[in-house]
């Protein structure tokens, strides 16, 4: 059982390094978000499954509802991270910013 | 004869437009359908119970009180039309869309993880914005299209208009090819618009 919670956890990790390391990596704003707004998700998806499981050692009506909980947190920022990745999106189109095509210079 | 009266209703935004109409005028009437208020009661007092987990008469109380308010005043956000019948057909098969897309999810994830990691990314990576046009018809259709887009990295709705005109910022050829693709034809099932 630890074992399956540790590999959920360094999954999750895995990912929210890469969503890390692709923000410093990526050329543009919108190269960015895709890396930000995204990997994020799975991310977090995995280390939360990790953490419901972990909280489901001692299993009773408590750690349940606690388990249920953490799962709401995952269905919320389905939710809720794309539209947030969508209205940055559109501020940087509002504001004019032109994407990154290939073989310009990253900025 | 009413049933072909429904069948001549404009199709396409104008269609929605008026079942907006609609839906407006009926909060205004406080026209309250006993199945949407049941049904949405029911979601909310399940969250409730989730959310408090406290099982003693007062805190239930509390939250019986505080379910019926809410759901007499926004049943009909939920459940803008009163047509109850169709309903659970089209969860089963909308939760039948969740597993296909959480597939795509992991898979366009291990995508951008490698193109994060890749020693020549600015090599494999050619952003664009990719236009098209979906024939996704209802309101809802086109926003689960549109953060299913977004959910999936690779790719980011910029705009959606009211027809169906979707801009996609794609990170490289592979994410923005298949647009829409799959994912419009399975949404389109899901929500009952082969």
């Amino acid at each position: 059982m630890d074992i399956i919670v540790c590999l959920f956890l360094f999954a999750g990790l895995f990912f929210f390094t890469g969503g890390a390391v692709g923000i410093l990596r990526f050329p543009d704003f919108y190269c960015r978000l895709h890396p930000a707004g995204k990997l994020d998700t799975l991310g977090l998806l995995l280390a939360l499954i990790g953490l419901a499981l972990f909280n489901l050692h001692h299993f009773s009506l408590g750690t349940l509802l606690t388990s249920a909980k953490i799962i709401l947190i995952v269905v919320f920022v389905f939710l809720a991270s794309p539209t947030a990745t969508h209205a940055i999106v559109d501020a940087g189109v509002r504001a004019g910013l032109a994407p990154w095509t290939k073989g310009e210079k990253r900025r | 004869m009413e049933k072909k009266g429904e069948e001549n209703l404009p199709q396409g935004p104008l269609a929605n437009l008026n079942e907006e109409y609609i839906s407006v005028r009926s909060a205004q009437g406080r026209r309250v359908l006993f199945y949407p208020f049941a049904l949405t009661f029911i979601i909310m007092l399940g969250v409730w119970v989730v959310l408090s987990g406290k099982f003693d008469p007062f805190h239930l109380s509390l939250g019986l009180i505080s379910c019926a308010i809410v759901s007499y005043l926004s049943c009909d956000l939920l459940f803008p039309s009163p047509k109850i019948k169709g309903l659970l057909r089209q969860w089963a098969r909308f939760i039948r869309y969740v597993p296909w897309l959480m597939v795509e999810i992991i898979k366009a994830n291990l995508h951008v993880t490698y193109l994060v990691f890749h020693p020549r990314m600015m090599e494999l990576i050619d952003p664009k914005i990719v236009k098209f046009r979906s024939k996704l018809q209802s309101d809802l259709a086109l926003v689960t299209f549109a953060n299913s887009i977004t959910l999936t990295p690779g790719t980011i709705t910029v705009d959606v208009s009211i027809d169906g005109d979707f801009k996609v910022h794609a990170i490289d050829k592979a994410s923005g090819d298949p647009l829409p693709g799959a994912m419009e034809a399975n949404i389109a099932k899901a929500f009952g618009e082969v």
